[in-house]
C-alpha cells in the first residue's frame, strides 16, 4: 500500500498522472485532494438528473430538467439569473424538495422514501456562494466537526485529514484561526477543504467565486482546476467562462427553468444552437 | 438625618443574611436560569418546528405564562404540583415535594416562557445557510441545532439571556408567598424581629442593586470574550 498522505486508506498506487496534474501556481501544495478510486472512469453516470419539476406554489422554478454527469466528469452549469441553477444544483443533495422526476446519486435514489438523506449528503460535497464556514468554530473545528460526529472519525485521524487538506489549499499556517479572521478567498478554499474532508464521490459548488473580490478568484479557481484535473466529479455554476474552457467537459445552459443547452464544451462555445444561450455568452463575455 | 439610625443591627446580622438568605437566592436563581434555558430552547424549536401541534403548544404555552402574574403561578403550583405528582406517578396520595422544589419547579416553568422568546430570536438570526452547510455535511436535525445553530444563537443571545437571569434573580423574593426565607425574607425577618425596618430595608435595596451592577458589568465583560469572530 503506497502511503497517500491524504486518503489514508487507498487500496491502489496513486496513478502517476495525478502526482503531476497540478500546476503549483497558486501556492498551492503538491498532493492529490482526493484518492485514485474517485478518479475519471468514464461511461458511469455519477449523477443522473431524469425528469425533474419544482413548483414554488404556482410558480415553476424547474421544468423536466434532465441530465447526466458520468464519473469523473466536469459540468459547468450557466444561466441568466433567477433560471433555477441553485434549485437545480441543491436539488441534486436533496437541499431542496422536488415534486416530480427522479435523481439517482451514486446509485441511490433521491427521491425514494427509504433513502437516508444525511448519510447521502455526507457523501456528495457542497460548496457554497457565501462560503457558510461556521464562525463559531477555528478553522481546525470546521474540518473536523463532520468526520467526527456524522462519519465517527477518531479525533486524531479527522485532525491529520483536515490539517493535510488544508495543507493542499495553502492555508496551513491558519489552523488556530476563526473564519472571521480569514479574507474571502482563504474562506472558500477552507469550504472546499471541510467538504472534501468527507471523501466525497462528487463535488457541487455554486457560484463559489462570485461573492469575492476580483483578486481572490483566481486563488479559488486554482484550487477547482487541481482537483479537475485530478479528475473529481463535479457540478459547477459558475459564470467564470475561463475556468469552463479550462477543465469543463460539458457546458449546462438554463433559461427560466429549463436546461436549453447541454453540449460539449468545444460545441458549446464554438456553436450554441439556442438564441437565448447566444445572447447569454455575448453578454458574460463582454466584461 | 441618620443620627438615629443603628446600622449595627446589619453588621451583626450579616452571617445569617448572606449564609442563609443569599446563598438560598443564588441558588434557586442559577437552578433555575438552568432549567429555564434548556426548557425555554425546547419551547423555542417546538415553536419553530412547523409542526402544528408542537407550533401550537408552544406558543400556548408561552402566551399563557407570560399573561400571569408570577405571584398567581407560584401559588398555583404550590397547590397543584403535589397532584400532578401524584398523577404522573400514580399514586393515590398527593405527593409532597416541599415548598424549596414547588418553588424550583414554578420558576423554571415561568421563566422557560421569557427564555423561550429570547432563543427563539436567536435561532432565527442564523442565517438560512449554516443550516444548509451543515445538512449538505450530512449532520441530521439534531446534530445541526445542537452542533451549529444554538451554540451560536446562544452566543448572539447571552446579552439577553444574562439579562433576563437578574430579573429572575429579583422575582425570586416572591418566595416569600410560600414562607421560604430568600435574601429579602432574611433582610425582612430581622427588621421586624429588631424593629429597624429603615436600616434593613435600606441595606437590602443597596445590596440588589450592588449585585445587579456587577451583573451587568460581567454580562459585558462575559460577551466580548464569546462573541463570534467576524
Ligand atoms: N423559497 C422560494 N420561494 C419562492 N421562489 C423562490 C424561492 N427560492 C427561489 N425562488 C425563485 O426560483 C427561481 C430560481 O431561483 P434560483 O436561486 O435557483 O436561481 P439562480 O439561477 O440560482 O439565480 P442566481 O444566478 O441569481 O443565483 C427564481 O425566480 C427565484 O426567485
Ligand atoms: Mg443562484
Amino acid at each position: 500500500m503506497t502511503d497517500s498522505p491524504i486518503t489514508g486508506s487507498t487500496a491502489t498506487p496513486a496513478p502517476a498522472a495525478a502526482a503531476q496534474a497540478a500546476p503549483s501556481d497558486s501556492g498551492l501544495q503538491p498532493g492529490t485532494l482526493i484518492e485514485p478510486a474517485r478518479q475519471r472512469a468514464p461511461g458511469t453516470a455519477m449523477i443522473a438528473i431524469d425528469a425533474i419539476s419544482k413548483w414554488y406554489g404556482d410558480f415553476r422554478v424547474l421544468h423536466e430538467c434532465t441530465t447526466a454527469v458520468a464519473k469523473g466528469e466536469v459540468v459547468v452549469v450557466c444561466g441568466p439569473s433567477g433560471s433555477g441553477k441553485s434549485t437545480l444544483i441543491k436539488c441534486v443533495n436533496a437541499l431542496e424538495p422536488f415534486q416530480k422526476g427522479q435523481i439517482t446519486v451514486d446509485g441511490t435514489k433521491i427521491a425514494d422514501k427509504a433513502t437516508n438523506l444525511p448519510k447521502l449528503r455526507s457523501r456528495v460535497g457542497m460548496v457554497f456562494q457565501h462560503f457558510e464556514l461556521f464562525p463559531h468554530l477555528s478553522i481546525t473545528d470546521n474540518l473536523t466537526i463532520a468526520q467526527r460526529k456524522v462519519l465517527g472519525r477518531p479525533k486524531e485521524e479527522a485532525h491529520k485529514r483536515g490539517l493535510d487538506l488544508l495543507a493542499r489549499v495553502g492555508l496551513s499556517a491558519h489552523a488556530k484561526k476563526f473564519p472571521g479572521q480569514l479574507s474571502g478567498g482563504q474562506q472558500q478554499r477552507v469550504a472546499i477543504a471541510r467538504a472534501l474532508a468527507m471523501n466525497p464521490v462528487v463535488m457541487l459548488f455554486d457560484e463559489p467565486t462570485s461573492a469575492l473580490d476580483p483578486e481572490m478568484v483566481g486563488e479559488v479557481l486554482d484550487v477547482m482546476v487541481e482537483l479537475a484535473r485530478e479528475g473529481m466529479t463535479m457540478m459547477v455554476v459558475t459564470h467564470e467562462m475561463g475556468f469552463a474552457r479550462k477543465v469543463a467537459d460539458r457546458v449546462i445552459f438554463m433559461d427560466q427553468g429549463e436546461i436549453v443547452e447541454d453540449a460539449g464544451k468545444d460545441d458549446f462555445f464554438g456553436k450554441p444552437r439556442s438564441e437565448r444561450a447566444q445572447t447569454f455568452l455575448s453578454k458574460i463575455l463582454q466584461h | 438625618m441618620f443620627q438615629n439610625f443603628d446600622f449595627g443591627v446589619v453588621a451583626s446580622s450579616l452571617p445569617y443574611l448572606f449564609g442563609q438568605g443569599m446563598v438560598f437566592t443564588l441558588t434557586l436563581t442559577a437552578l433555575a436560569a438552568t432549567g429555564g434555558v434548556v426548557f425555554g430552547t425546547l419551547l423555542a424549536m417546538m415553536r419553530l418546528s412547523g409542526v402544528p401541534g408542537l407550533w401550537h403548544a408552544a406558543k400556548l404555552y408561552v402566551e399563557l405564562m407570560r399573561s400571569l402574574p408570577l405571584v398567581l403561578v407560584i401559588f398555583w403550583f404550590y397547590f397543584l404540583v403535589p397532584y400532578i405528582g401524584a398523577w404522573m406517578t400514580g399514586s393515590p396520595n398527593p405527593i409532597q415535594v416541599g415548598a424549596f422544589t414547588s418553588a424550583l419547579i414554578t420558576f423554571t416553568l415561568f421563566e422557560a416562557a421569557y427564555f423561550a422568546e429570547i432563543m427563539r430570536a436567536g435561532i432565527q438570526s442564523i442565517p438560512k445557510g449554516q443550516t444548509a452547510a451543515a445538512q449538505a455535511l450530512g449532520m441530521g436535525y439534531a446534530q445541526t441545532m445542537r452542533l451549529v445553530v444554538l451554540p451560536q444563537a446562544f452566543r448572539n443571545m447571552l446579552p439577553l439571556l444574562l439579562t433576563q437571569t437578574i430579573v429572575l434573580f429579583q422575582d425570586t423574593s416572591l418566595v416569600y408567598v410560600l414562607s421560604l426565607t430568600d435574601f429579602l425574607g432574611a433582610a425582612s425577618k430581622v427588621a421586624q424581629r429588631d424593629g429597624r425596618l429603615v436600616e434593613m430595608y435600606l441595606f437590602a435595596a443597596l445590596v440588589y442593586f450592588a449585585v445587579c451592577l456587577a451583573a451587568s458589568f460581567l454580562v459585558r465583560r462575559l460577551q466580548a470574550r464569546v462573541a463570534i469572530i467576524r
